[in-house]
């Protein structure tokens, strides 16, 4: 049987508190997958795409971004966002339609519908500058 | 100028976290609920009402997520039931790897449901798979009937919806019905249930609910 009880702590320091804050350390880190150490500084811009239910802030994720480069290579990366809209298509009378939040059914049928685009979460770009040409 | 062009999920290091717990889940049988909700909405309370009524029936587990202090955790334990904190330290959602760490102090040999209650937050923690079966939205009555369509990512990744408070409604400006259309206007598929911690009304019905989705296998 199992009926000791038993109370244990997990305490963890967790380093976000808000989520975009969370999601904004993975984008570097994915940045730092794809670029070499010596050429993070050239790193113009990250471009991420963002669908309307993904359930992110962007001006939110924008900040956290800049604020946790700051003192970092990366400073003065840019984070471009790609807003992906939120669409629908019906199971029953297969339309597709653009979604709005807080109506899941077909506008045409009234059918159920499956989301086709807009939960996505992606870093799909990172832009660097042109390597400055040794002074001869 | 040069562009490298990639296409990463951001999450794909939770999600990966994720899908190993839900193998090991899977590999011990367990049917892992993550309950998610508002702060206040009534999860620690379902969930005491919930190991009280369940005692002897199944072999239930908690792991506790809370910005701070073990306070759930304890409540939790005077079930006898092991019960695990998470204190986040000011994160506002589990994430797969702490839920990985705190599995660690569980013997799932023993186990055949795991009740995951999540920070109280009904944002953050819609984007972070934990390596859960399902999770389980509650809302109150006390919270009004626009909750779906303010929170429209969560409802519609939940595949239950726990009323709670229901004793409440004769003292309230509360609509019933039209909580549950906005909710199902979210998510047509999501199951509705109706409780009350106070009097314990639909606890039997919760509950067997949980029942009917552990896998009937046997436990030593």
């Amino acid at each position: 049987m199992w009926l000791k009880g038993e109370e244990e702590s997990v305490r963890r320091r967790s380093p976000h508190s808000m989520h975009e804050l969370s999601i904004a350390h993975q984008i570097v880190e994915i940045v730092g997958q794809h670029v070499p150490d010596a050429d993070t500084a050239r790193v113009k811009s990250v471009t991420v795409r963002i669908g309307e239910a993904a359930g992110v802030v962007a001006e939110s994720l924008e900040f956290c971004f800049t604020a946790i480069i700051a003192e970092t290579e990366l400073a003065g990366a840019a984070l471009n966002i790609e807003e992906i809209p939120l669409m629908l298509k019906c199971s029953r009378c297969q339309t597709t339609t653009r979604g709005s939040f807080g109506v899941f059914v077909c506008p045409t049928c009234g059918g159920n519908t499956t989301i086709v685009s807009g939960t996505e979460l992606n870093v799909i770009e990172i832009e660097l500058e042109d390597e400055v040409p040794e002074s001869p | 100028m040069s562009i490298i062009t990639i296409e990463r999920k951001v999450l794909e290091k939770n999600d990966e976290i994720a899908g190993r717990n839900r193998a090991l889940f899977a590999e011990h049988g367990l049917f892992v609920v993550n309950l998610v909700s508002s702060p206040g909405s009534g999860k620690t309370s379902l969930l005491e009402r919930t190991l009280e009524h369940l005692k002897g029936m199944l072999n239930v587990a908690v792991i506790e997520g809370d910005v701070q202090t073990d306070l759930d955790a304890q409540r939790v334990a005077r079930y006898g039931v092991p019960a695990v904190q998470i204190v986040t330290r000011g994160g506002c959602h589990l994430e797969a790897n702490l839920v990985q760490d705190a599995v660690k102090n569980l013997d799932l040999r023993n186990l055949q449901l795991l009740i995951i209650e999540n920070v109280g937050n009904l944002v953050c923690p819609a984007n972070y798979d934990l390596g859960e079966n399902m999770k389980v939205v509650i809302a109150s009555t006390t919270e009004g009937e626009d909750k779906p369509l303010k929170y429209p990512v969560m409802f519609r990744n939940s595949s239950v919806l726990v009323i709670n408070k229901i004793d409440l409604i004769p003292y309230l400006t509360f609509n019933l019905e039209s909580l549950k259309q906005n909710a199902l206007g979210i998510n047509p598929q999501l199951e509705i249930l109706e409780t009350s911690c106070t009097t314990g009304a639909g606890i039997d019905k919760w509950c067997q609910w949980l029942v009917a989705h552990v896998e009937p296998h046997p436990k030593i």
